[in-house]
């Protein structure tokens, strides 16, 4: 019983150490919060000067130095006529690429996971594969790999490359978001008389559309700012980032802002229609 | 799978009752197809369907979680078979309003699945597969979600809608209760073989082995061999005492001497302090416990060779005064008593089922 005493003196309702004074926490609360900010301030500081600059006047070719707010280059945003050439191209190959690379990945992700098939933990493993290998490898054996397939490069080579990269990131993102999904939905819209294409566009679709969503803009965004791989097989061809990059020898017009915000713009607003979309299903669902 | 060789008649309550692991759900799976059977046929009206997808056999299922469609309302949920099944609007219409009527959700068809209680959803899941009017409904242990009280009340309920449209109701549950109070007829299942099939009456007083006896209810079980047998009655020994069983129809024929069981059922032994008049039905024993237990009091026994028995007394019976290690007699009637054949090695009985397989040391 001795032991028990023991115990029972050294309870109470506070137990031993330190206990910091109210000030204290109260500082430290306030040190999380800014502490906080600056790391957002970090991730989004440089998309601010983005926007910035597209509003700014440089004197001379390179618009590197803030000298005065001005409209001027987004009254005449086309005025670079290789520049807008370049954005549409990518434009172009983003939309396909991400489209092809989103209805191929969603497809995978839901083999991989609706069936247990022999091969299957391969395929999950391997799947990562095009992520990890560093993009200027990747790029310089797809080039090899077109030599000798004496394929011309351009349009379709890009193409080709662009959704063998965003292939894998679908495939993950809808893998994601199919954990959890409840297959016997699908049982019983078979019970119920649907066969199997009318129940993937009845039930198993209209259920992973949010992260089919998410999938294709990821995709597209990976393609239009693709630079390494793109270099390597589009031969002739100039995308953005490439025509950028060769402009920046010469000259960097505000327009390369005014063109990039555009996008950000459609990007975002994409973005905030499907997940507004996402919260009106979900009030919906209860 | 093993033998399962049965017919289920048009518009009957038909449960498949076994524990977990028995083959009750793949059973249940192979009849609506989502499971094509390694050996035999599948007949629905006397047509072959074992190779037909679950999507063009007219059977519909009630799963285990409903299964609801989480994106459609409850008009929808229901509408999805007959527009499956390209049924005309107009008909979809009057057919899904019928039915919603008849499960009594008219006024909650806007709503979607997650905001109906675990009682309605159940009723909508009912209602999506009873609308395609199929030849049968095959309910996958459909009350196992729901609490106590909510189960009861849809004991009742799914009696009812199933008289109201006549429809054949397949049944899966591993509740015995359940299954002897809604089901026309029962299958007993254990480890992928059909034990017995009958009416609730037949399987509990007339139990075709030691594992449906131990499973539906609970029973004593006296470990014998057969000493004599003749058209009317069989006399076996009971704890070295003669005891005779009356011959029933349906008895399984256990040779003369061959090991066999006698099963008693707990509210049919009575408990007397001195020896009946027709001792060939009872055993003497020694009282070893006593509980209260609400509606009977449970007394528990052995006999003079250490095999347990219990017996279940209600108010209304005479219990003596008893305590514990008092000598009494535990009598039966004739007709109480059933003799069933030794259990086939690798068919074990029912775990939590009263049976004495040995004799304990204890008393």
């Amino acid at each position: 019983m001795t032991t028990l005493s023991a115990r029972h003196e050294a309870g109470g309702a506070v137990t031993g150490g330190f206990t910091p004074p109210v000030w204290a926490r109260k500082l430290g609360t306030y040190l999380l919060n800014v502490w906080a900010s600056v790391v957002l301030l970090y991730l989004f500081a440089p998309i601010f000067v983005i926007i910035a600059f597209s509003f700014n006047k440089p004197k001379g070719r390179f618009n590197y130095l803030w000298q005065r707010f001005t409209l001027d280059n987004w009254r005449h945003p086309f005025r670079y006529s290789d520049l807008v050439h370049a954005m549409e191209y990518s434009l172009r190959i983003a939309v396909i690429a991400a489209a092809v690379a989103t209805a191929m990945g969603a497809l995978m992700a839901i083999a991989l996971a609706r069936y247990r098939f022999r091969g299957n933990s391969i395929v999950n493993l391997l799947i990562v594969l095009p992520l990890t290998t560093p993009e200027i490898v990747l790029g310089s054996s797809l080039l090899t790999l077109f030599i000798s397939a004496n394929t011309p490069r351009g349009f379709t080579t890009i193409l080709i490359a662009h959704i063998m990269f965003c292939v894998s990131f679908v495939a993950l993102t809808v893998k994601a978001r199919l954990r959890g999904f409840d297959w016997t939905l699908e049982d019983a819209s078979m019970d119920l008389g649907a066969p199997p294409w009318r129940t993937f566009r009845k039930v198993t679709l209209p259920l992973i559309t949010p992260g089919i969503l998410a999938a294709f803009l990821l995709s597209f965004a990976l393609s239009i700012d693709d630079y390494i791989i793109t270099v390597f097989v589009s031969g002739n061809s100039v995308t953005f980032p490439i025509q950028v990059i060769n402009q920046a020898k010469v000259s960097v017009p505000p327009q390369i802002n005014v063109l990039a915000t555009m996008v950000l713009g459609v990007s975002v607003t994409v973005m905030a229609i499907g997940s507004l979309l996402g919260a009106r299903r979900a009030a919906r669902l209860g | 799978m093993h033998d399962a060789n049965f017919a289920i008649e048009r518009g009957e309550f038909f449960a498949m009752l076994g524990p977990s692991g028995c083959g009750k759900t793949t059973t249940l799976r192979m009849i609506a197809g989502f499971e094509t059977p390694t050996e035999g046929v599948i007949r629905l009206e006397g047509q072959d369907v074992s190779h037909v997808p679950p999507y063009r056999r007219n059977v519909n299922t009630v799963f285990q979680a409903y299964a609801l469609f989480p994106h459609m309302n409850v008009w929808d949920n229901v509408a999805f078979g007959p527009r499956s099944r390209k049924v005309r609007e107009a008909e979809t219409k009057k057919r899904v309003g019928e039915i919603l009527e008849i499960v009594r959700l008219t006024e909650f068809a806007k709503r979607k699945p997650a905001q109906l209680s675990g009682g309605q959803q159940q009723r909508v899941a009912l209602a999506r597969a009873l609308v395609n009017f199929p030849s049968a409904l095959l309910l996958d242990e459909p009350l196992g979600a729901l609490d106590l009280k909510l189960r009861q009340a849809m004991q009742i309920e799914l009696k009812r809608i199933q008289r109201e449209v006549g429809i054949t109701f397949i049944f899966v549950t591993h509740d015995q209760e359940e299954a002897l109070t809604m089901s026309d007829r029962i299958a007993v299942m254990s480890l992928g073989f059909v034990e017995q099939i009958g009416t609730p009456e037949d399987i509990y007083h007339h139990p075709a082995s030691v594992f449906v006896a131990g499973f539906i209810g609970s029973a004593n079980l006296f470990r014998t061999h057969i000493d004599r047998r003749s058209d009317t009655e069989t006399a076996v020994s009971i704890a070295g005492r003669p005891v005779v069983v009356p011959a029933t129809d349906g008895d399984a024929v256990i040779a003369v001497g061959a090991p066999a069981i006698v099963m008693v059922r707990p509210e049919r032994v009575r408990v007397v302090m001195a020896e009946p008049q027709n001792s060939s039905t009872g055993v003497p024993c020694t009282v070893t416990d006593l509980v209260f237990q609400g509606p009977v009091v449970r007394v528990a026994l052995a006999t003079a060779d250490g095999q347990e028995v219990v017996a279940h007394i209600g108010a209304d019976d005479q219990l003596p005064l008893l305590r514990p290690g008092d000598n009494v007699w535990a009598g039966w009637e004739g007709d109480a008593a059933r003799l069933l054949p030794e259990p086939e090695p690798g068919r074990a009985p029912a775990e939590d089922s009263m049976i004495q397989p040995t004799p304990s040391p204890s008393t």
